[in-house]
């Protein structure tokens, strides 16, 4: 993994270096991975990964807000939203490697 | 669904693999974007949505109990962005 942005495509190619699958099969099944966590959601489920986080849904009220350029109030439609809650374990490793103490 | 029952899903899909190379999948898929952060590089999966770092200042924060001034430190925390495409898919969900 270089220092640029990571892909799909590096993800299937540390499943291939770790695991020793076929670089097709690795990338179908990070694709895999990827698709049943969707799905999940899509079917209204929340996704919990054990030392990584917690993926669920929040569903929104209307609610007034502005556009930013008129100055304008605009109502903001009801949705349902995605939220992500990195676990204590993923909080602390990306601080402690981050932040000096 | 949690991360036993992905598994679970992924094993029966793929039961040439043994459920230990099928955990061990997911183990890298995290553990590799976990490593991304803690370089504070960005993961983009195209569809899904991409995951980086933001840094948040030190500030004075208060204790809701006491109501006394506390410093939080600066720090930086794990971010997820939704994509697009699933963002539009989620919201149609709605009831």
């Amino acid at each position: 993994m270089s220092t640029g942005t990571v892909t799909r495509a590096d993800l299937a190619e540390a499943v291939y270096r770790e695991i020793g699958l076929s670089r097709t099969e690795s990338s179908e099944l990070v694709e895999s991975v990827i698709d049943h966590i969707s799905e999940a959601l899509l079917r209204g489920e929340q996704v919990k990964l054990a030392g990584f986080g917690t993926f669920s849904l929040r569903d929104k009220k209307e609610r007034m807000g502005r556009n930013p350029k008129t100055g304008k109030a605009v109502p903001i439609t009801p949705r349902r939203v995605l939220v992500f809650k990195p676990s204590q374990i993923l909080r602390e490793r990306v601080d402690s490697a981050l932040t000096p103490k | 669904m949690l991360r036993s029952e992905l598994i679970d899903t992924l094993h029966e899909e793929n039961p040439h693999l043994t459920r230990a190379d099928t955990e061990r999948v997911v183990a890298v898929v995290l553990e590799s974007i976990t490593q991304t952060l803690e370089k504070g590089a960005r993961v983009e999966l195209r569809g899904f949505g991409a995951f980086s770092v933001r840094h948040r200042k030190s500030r004075s924060g208060r204790n809701p109990r006491t109501g006394g001034s506390v410093f939080v430190p600066e720090k930086h925390v794990p971010f997820f962005r939704t994509g697009k495409d699933l963002r539009a898919r989620i919201d149609s969900t709605r009831k």
